[in-house]
């Protein structure tokens, strides 16, 4: 009260909501700063979901951060990453050499795949030849994580449109599939991960090649439920689940392997049956990625190329 | 609002936005993170009261909702810390200082109740759709992460903010 007093008494006077003279504090909220601030949260949500016109406003603010997030986290993840490993030259070259490695072995995949799916078409001639598929890769490292009090599974990258990335594209570790591109700005990209309840791959069983969907799991958990599209088909423990791909490749590129198969329960409401799918994939522990993008795209970092040689 | 008040307010959310998903990302304990950026409207609200607290949580909320690896419908944090700016206010004393009791209190009962904004609206808006028991573990890590860091982060801001406090308010 002693404070109130002393204030200079300048204010508009009337009376309060408890029918006194008082004079109203002024750093008490205003009904109409309140009224106008929620019809703007309104508005924003309305406008988000409808039709999508804040994608600018994203992309200004994207702009700005992406590269504070990447400074950051240039500076800081050598410390909070794995003690001893430090972003030195030789740990460049270590990248190097790991994503070459990661590409080759996503190349091995990819041709064993093809002649999966070669044999495949055997009987349904379902599939097409895969080989418009030229994959090149554009390294980049994860710079951001979306926290869990946001409910979703999302990760910055430290590349975007400068690099040749484009909304869409799948996104790839040395171990497995990690998502796709959701947006981009000059420098920087924002990737759905697979684990997002909001994600939908289409995958197959490897074993059986029955195709299906795998849809982000619980969150927090890194786990992901494969739902076949026959309902016949039981996926068994221990098959390996590969993307499928789409047309044009994108948003996923096929064959590339998304996970284990560890368990098949059955639901009885709908009387399907899910496979919990656990991911190759440490989500928690992601750093170096790789960006599919068509062979001979204009990039300003060395992409990998689809025959596995660097190439500025 | 003074100048200074939107220039330090804009500069502390957004290096608290930054180091939430750059650099916190690392010590995630299931994904959830501290609330940093909830922790500077509240030591804004805290010390200016609930007029300041509201602004400064609008404009902090759309920073989170905006800025990468950001995906949910915008406008959602900006509700959440809305609240959240508006209770911290409730919390504020006229005589003096806050004590650490009150601070950890208030910055309980905000992170309780942004995250749990947050979560109904994503609910309502089917924006991820959501299982109820995800939402209160989430809730209640993050209520652990909070109230473990007050004691750390927010007299450091409380003190930032009385330094710029007018002569005559105090």
């Amino acid at each position: 009260m002693t404070q109130l007093q002393s204030r200079p008494v300048t204010r508009r006077e009337g009376l309060n909501r408890r029918g006194s003279l008082e004079p109203r504090d002024p750093r008490s909220p205003r009904r109409s700063t309140a009224v106008a601030l929620l019809l703007a949260c309104a508005t924003l949500i309305t406008l988000d979901q409808t039709a999508g016109a804040l994608d600018p406003a994203r992309r200004v603010v994207g702009e700005v951060f992406g590269p504070a997030e990447s400074a950051v986290s240039t500076v800081t993840r050598p410390v909070t990453s794995i003690p001893g490993w430090f972003k030195t030259r030789s740990g460049m070259k270590d990248d190097l050499a790991k994503l070459q490695a990661e590409n080759a072995q996503l190349q091995q995949q990819v041709r064993t795949s093809d002649y999966d799916r070669n044999r495949l078409a055997e009987y349904d001639g379902l599939t097409k030849a895969a080989e418009d598929l030229g994959y090149a890769v554009v390294p980049a490292h994860v710079v951001a994580l979306g926290a869990a009090q946001s409910f979703q599974r999302t990760a910055t990258i430290d590349a975007g449109s400068a690099s040749g990335i484009k909304p869409d594209m799948t996104v790839v570790a040395a171990q497995g599939l990690v998502g796709r591109v959701l947006r981009v700005t000059s420098t920087t990209a924002t990737v759905l991960l697979i684990v997002d309840s909001n994600s939908t791959v289409g995958g197959r069983a490897s074993s059986s090649m029955k195709v299906g969907f795998v849809r982000g799991g619980q969150l927090g958990g890194d786990s992901l439920e494969l739902q076949l599209a026959d309902q016949s088909a039981t996926p068994t423990a221990g098959d390996t689940v590969v993307t499928w791909g789409s047309a044009k490749a994108a948003p996923y590129v096929s064959g590339v392997p998304i996970g284990k198969v560890t368990s098949v329960y059955s639901s009885v409401r709908d009387s399907s049956k899910t496979a919990a799918v656990e991911p190759y994939v440490d989500f928690g522990a992601l750093d170096l990625v790789g960006v599919v993008v068509p062979s001979g795209t204009k990039s300003d970092r060395a992409i990998i190329d689809a025959d596995g040689r660097f190439k500025k | 609002m003074t100048g200074r008040l939107v220039a330090m307010s804009g500069l502390l959310v957004a290096v608290a936005l930054i180091l939430q998903v750059s650099l916190f990302d690392a010590f995630a304990w299931n994904g959830v993170v501290p609330d940093l950026v909830l922790m500077v409207v509240v030591a804004g609200a805290l010390s200016r009261g609930g007029q300041v607290g509201m602004v400064l949580g609008f404009g902090a909320g759309l920073l989170m909702d905006l800025a990468p690896p950001a995906d949910h419908v915008v406008g959602r944090w900006a509700l959440a810390l809305l609240v959240a700016g508006y209770v911290a206010g409730r919390f504020r004393q006229d005589a003096g200082r806050p004590t650490v009791l009150t601070v950890v209190a208030t910055m309980a009962a905000c992170s309780f109740v942004s995250t749990s904004i947050y979560a109904l609206s994503g609910m309502i808006l089917r924006d991820p759709s959501l299982g109820f028991g995800q939402v209160l573990q989430v809730i209640g890590i993050g209520l652990v992460w909070d109230i473990l860091l007050t004691p750390l982060i927010l007299p450091g801001l409380l003190a930032l903010y009385s330094r710029l406090e007018p002569a005559h308010a105090r």
